[in-house]
């Protein structure tokens, strides 16, 4: 097999080497803590450097989505092999792991943001053993969702998150932690369960032969849920646009709604936002949140074409929702990582009206905006917490006059605003244009309705930058020092990419196209019953 | 093959090999007690691995014995192993336990009790006549009493043995007019002859109807179903830790063995093809399995709804334990054979979460001397490990992965997708998420919230072990849990049938 080093595929190696990082970092004696967190590091930039050993093999002409033969550095072995009896069936759960162009944004996205993430951890100092270690798992949860191929895998590793999410936040995090900590737990959890039962529904109404042995058997197996054929006539989601497929649809998107999070399961967000330490935020924000984009587009559009060109106009409008809504939220907001909380759900708005569009633009510009949006709201947490690291407070109202006194600062801060207000020349202006662009052709009065977003983000954006940078310096804000090699690490990477995919976003967008355009494809001829291409 | 009552022996060695035992840890008292205090608790280890040792022979045997009174089959087997692991576990467990250390004259007693309990779930399991049934199920609810109130110094205890007393008795008098019942419709106590007659005469459904209600009633207070349960929280509080846990397993799997055992034999239709996919329809015309899913919804809602409140950890494993009931009864309410195999997973998985979950319990009451919730606050700094380790089994009770409590619902809520009990399922992950809250309630208190107290509390290398033995099944078996799903279908094959 090609792409493998030391006999092990590269995405084997991408998604878990956080945990040999996080065995090492356990295996370390109390007291070391240096040696943790350059352990940790180590971990995430190797990752990295996977990352970008698949970024230079990928290629951009394959497909995937549906096609087994347009994944890359596709791994397959069975996990769980079980000759059933009779009445039981065999059982069958395959480690399948695999990227297409989908999934490639998303994995570059993960290794950047975990990078980023442990140079923001720098100063945890507060038993940092369990830190690192679950900051670890954490990691290998989030490049394991954006691998897997098999559901059951892709289960697993999404629900490995939540743990220690939930202590990353509840332990770590600010005075009311513990409630943000088990809201989040509860909110999400909520959502895995209904993917669990819609798993469990498609795993018992497809059924393939097996690829050993030709006997037929049920399988978690993504792509082949994806073909009508393979679903056993009268089973529970046999068919098209039948109730049951509708019920699924609706299960699964509530599930993936509460990641986004999509107006009205977007409570949590806030919440956990606030009370989290900057890394976890900017982990929260930059990759969690896209996980819930990603799913309705690996598993909602494409398993369930009918449905979703049923409900894409629903869709649409929570879009708009999300988008006005965060937005007016963002503009009320006085606690600054709030404000970037509420913004997010605001931008999410635009990956969901974009992807919802079912057009190249829209999807590819939803997709550009997962990552986009992950890189600019990462460097937003990040301000935020330089800032709150120097003053131990998030009010936008006590500061003022910063320009002075802290310049690289508001020099990083400003381009980081102007590249989420969406100014041309930074990365978000282009996956806001195309989705925008996107939706306007299917939804022609939600997107006019959502673009009143882009006036609102530049106003609450602004008006923030003002607040913070320009009139008077408070006199205790004298003393403030400017930001450190330590915290300027973390920023030029995220700042490179930002400036960088304004100028080639094709850098980008080249690698997502051919299966972007299968994915629309797939979806418009099988969800109006015509058979697919592939 | 019926055998006759010389050749019947041979495959009762395991139970003779622990009613021997019974009598030689009584005996104990009288003749080591000089030794060792240990002694009585080394001699139920060696009866438990010797009976072990003639299970393990037992392997692949089908046999009806003792003129059909009793069943030698994989499906026994299954729970046989099960009751063997738990007794070994919980005699270990006892051994450490500082609350019986109080009792410590009384070690033969108690020992020989748990030997005494797990004969009769033995019995349980395999009991294939409705006066076997009723009279292994006495066994095990007589040892349970007093094994209830075996600290007698303590009045919480007194006050749960007498209430597990009269529940019983209660309980079990009504399962005794349910067997009246069915025998004067049919004439027969043997489930088997039992099923004949049931197949080809005429009875009235009513009667019967009430007759398996009032079976129901019975089973259901040993499975601890609302509204059976009553007894339950105040027992498993007032008990020792060590008896509760060996209730909470042994007793409740040795109910469900005689439930599932008792309706698919009583009630099915061999004449069905293939028997093990009919359905158990000998009353045509009323899905009478509806009880058994509004039971099972009831249980576990009440059971989740209930432990949110609680602030004692026994009190709420009690609580947990019963709404575990009601995830393992939606399997029973499929009627079928991935049903049946999904309820034996889940019983291997929660041995393993609820005894490990009641050992650190046990092992935090030694130490720190209380049970109380709230003072577990700051147990994750102040004994990582131990915390560690009931965190691993909390998250296993609530079915998260990576532990195997998430295989043991995952099947479940297969069985009932499968059989497209749509409706069940959703109530089934709804309950738990609820009960997300109430685990990670303990959770949050160990690391979330730090102590006053920051001294240090280290536990023996012994416990350090023990725990380390239940924690690691709980994970590697989510990481590759072929073995045990295999063993659980093999294991659905009960005499007679197929």
């Amino acid at each position: 097999m090609l792409h493998q080093f030391l006999g092990i595929g590269y995405l084997t190696w991408i998604t878990f080497l956080p945990v040999i990082g996080m065995i090492v970092v356990l295996l370390i004696p109390r007291g070391n803590s240096n040696v943790m967190k350059w352990v940790a590091l180590a971990a995430t930039i190797l990752q990295l450097v996977f990352a970008a050993l698949i970024w230079m093999n990928f290629n951009p002409a394959l497909s995937g989505i549906n096609d087994p033969n347009g994944f890359q550095f596709v791994e397959k072995a069975r996990w769980i092999d079980l000759q059933g009896a009779g009445w039981f069936g065999k059982v069958a759960v395959d480690y399948f792991l695999g990227i297409d162009g989908l999934s490639l944004p998303m994995v570059m996205l993960t290794a950047l943001i975990s990078f980023v993430g442990v140079i923001a951890s720098w100063n945890i100092n507060k038993a940092q053993k369990g830190y690192f270690a679950l900051y670890l798992l954490l990691d290998t949860g989030m490049m394991g969702v954006f691998v897997a191929l098999d559901m059951f895998l892709f289960y697993v590793f999404w629900e490995l998150m939540l743990l220690p999410m939930y202590f990353l936040i509840g332990v770590w995090g600010g005075p009311r932690r513990e409630y943000a900590a088990i809201k989040f737990f509860l909110y999400t959890l909520l959502g895995s369960v209904l993917i669990l039962l819609v798993m469990l529904g498609l795993y018992f109404s497809v059924s393939i032969p097996d690829p050993a042995t030709g006997q037929s058997m049920h399988t978690f197996d993504m792509l082949a849920m994806m073909n009508p054929k393979n679903y056993v006539t009268n089973s529970l989601l046999a068919g098209i646009g039948t109730y049951w497929r509708d019920v699924a649809f609706i299960a699964l998107f509530i599930g993936f709604a509460i990641k986004v999070p999509v107006f009205p399961f977007h409570t949590w967000l806030p919440d956990a936002h606030v009370e989290a330490p900057t890394a976890i935020s900017v982990i929260l924000a930059g990759v969690l949140l896209k996980m819930g984009t990603y799913g309705l587009l690996r598993i909602s559009f494409p398993i369930f074409p009918d449905a979703m060109l049923k409900y894409a106009y629903p869709m649409a409008i929570l879009g708009f929702i999300n988008i006005v809504y965060g937005a007016l939220c963002a503009m009320a907001q006085t606690d600054f990582k709030k404000l970037i909380a509420y913004s997010s759900i605001s931008h999410m708005g635009v990956v969901l009206l974009g992807i919802s569009a079912l057009n190249t633009q829209g999807i590819s510009g939803g997709v550009l905006q997962m990552f986009n949006h992950g890189v600019v709201t990462a460097m937003l947490f990040l301000i935020v917490g330089v800032i709150y690291d120097r003053t131990h407070t998030r009010g936008v109202n006590d500061f003022g006059g910063l320009a002075n006194q802290m310049p690289v600062y508001t020099a990083i801060m400003t381009v980081a605003f102007f590249a989420a207000i969406g100014l041309p020349g930074l990365s978000e202006f282009v996956s806001e244009l195309l989705s925008y662009l996107g939706a306007f052709q299917t939804f022609r009065w939600v997107t006019i309705f959502s673009s009143v977003g882009i006036v609102l983000t530049a106003g609450y954006m602004l008006w923030t930058l003002q607040r913070v940078f320009l009139g008077q310096l408070p006199e205790k804000w004298k003393s403030l020092t400017d930001v450190n090699g330590r915290e300027l690490v973390a920023f030029v990477p995220l700042m490179i990419v930002v400036i960088l995919l304004g100028i080639f976003p094709s850098i980008m967008l080249h690698p997502m196209n051919a299966t972007l355009n299968h994915l629309v494809d797939f979806v418009q001829k099988v969800g109006t019953g015509l058979t697919a291409v592939k | 093959m019926a055998q006759t009552i010389y050749q019947s022996f041979v495959y009762v060695l395991p139970e003779t090999v622990l009613s021997i035992f019974f009598v030689l840890t009584l005996l104990t008292a009288i003749v080591g007690k000089r030794r060792s205090k240990y002694l009585p608790a080394f001699m139920a280890l060696l009866g438990f691995v010797l009976a072990g040792v003639f299970v393990f022979r037992q392997i692949g045997v089908s046999e009806l014995v003792f003129s059909g009174m009793y069943v030698v089959d994989p499906f026994s087997w299954f729970f046989k192993v099960i009751f063997l692991v738990t007794g070994i576990l919980i005699v270990v467990f006892s051994m450490q336990s500082r609350e019986l250390e109080a009792i410590s004259t009384k070690y033969s007693e108690y020992f020989s009790l748990i030997i005494s309990l797990t004969i009769g779930a033995f019995f349980m399991a395999g009991s294939s006549n409705l006066l076997m049934m009723y009279l292994s199920l006495e066994l095990v609810s007589i040892s349970s009493y007093i094994l209830a109130g075996f600290t007698k110094e303590n009045a919480r205890a007194d006050e749960a043995a007498l209430k597990y007393v009269i529940y019983g008795a209660f309980s079990s008098g009504l399962m005794l007019y349910g067997i009246s019942l069915l025998y004067g419709l049919t004439g027969e106590t043997n489930l088997y002859a039992f099923n004949q007659a049931l197949a080809i005469g005429s009875i009235p459904r009513v009667t019967i109807l009430i007759a398996i209600v009032l079976m129901l009633v019975g089973l259901g207070y040993k499975i601890s179903a609302v509204p059976f349960h009553f007894w339950t929280p105040d027992v498993y509080e007032g008990a020792p830790i060590t008896v509760t846990a060996f209730l909470s397993v042994t007793s409740k799997a040795a109910g469900f063995a005689m439930l599932i055992r008792f309706f698919k034999i009583g009630f099915i239709d061999v004449s069905a093809q293939p028997i093990a996919a009919g359905m158990w329809d000998i009353f045509k015309g009323f899905n009478w399995t509806d009880i058994i899913a509004v039971l099972s919804v009831l249980t576990m809602t009440v059971g989740n709804l209930v432990a949110l409140w609680q602030t004692n950890m026994k009190r709420l494993l009690a609580y947990s334990s019963i709404a575990h009931a009601g995830y393992i009864l939606m399997g029973f309410v499929t009627l079928t054979d991935q049903g049946i195999s999904a309820m034996l997973i889940y019983f291997v998985a929660y041995l393993l979460m609820n005894l490990g979950a009641f050992y650190v319990v046990m092992l935090v009451a030694n130490k720190y001397h209380t049970e109380n919730i709230d003072d577990y606050k700051g147990l994750g700094y102040r004994s990582p490990y131990a915390a560690f380790a009931l965190t691993v089994f909390l998250f296993s009770l609530t079915g998260i992965p990576p532990t195997f409590g998430f295989i043991g619902k995952f099947y479940l809520f297969s069985a009932l997708i499968n059989s497209h009990y749509v409706w069940l399922a959703i109530v089934g992950v709804l309950n738990s998420v609820i009960s997300l809250y109430y685990y990670v309630k303990v959770v949050r208190n160990m690391y979330l919230v730090q102590p006053t107290d920051t001294s240090r509390v280290e536990f023996d290398f012994g416990s350090n072990l023990m725990m380390t033995l239940l924690v690691v099944p709980n994970i590697a078996l989510m990481l590759y849990f072929s073995p045990i799903l295999n063993w659980a279908q093999y294991s659905v094959t009960m005499f007679g049938l197929r």
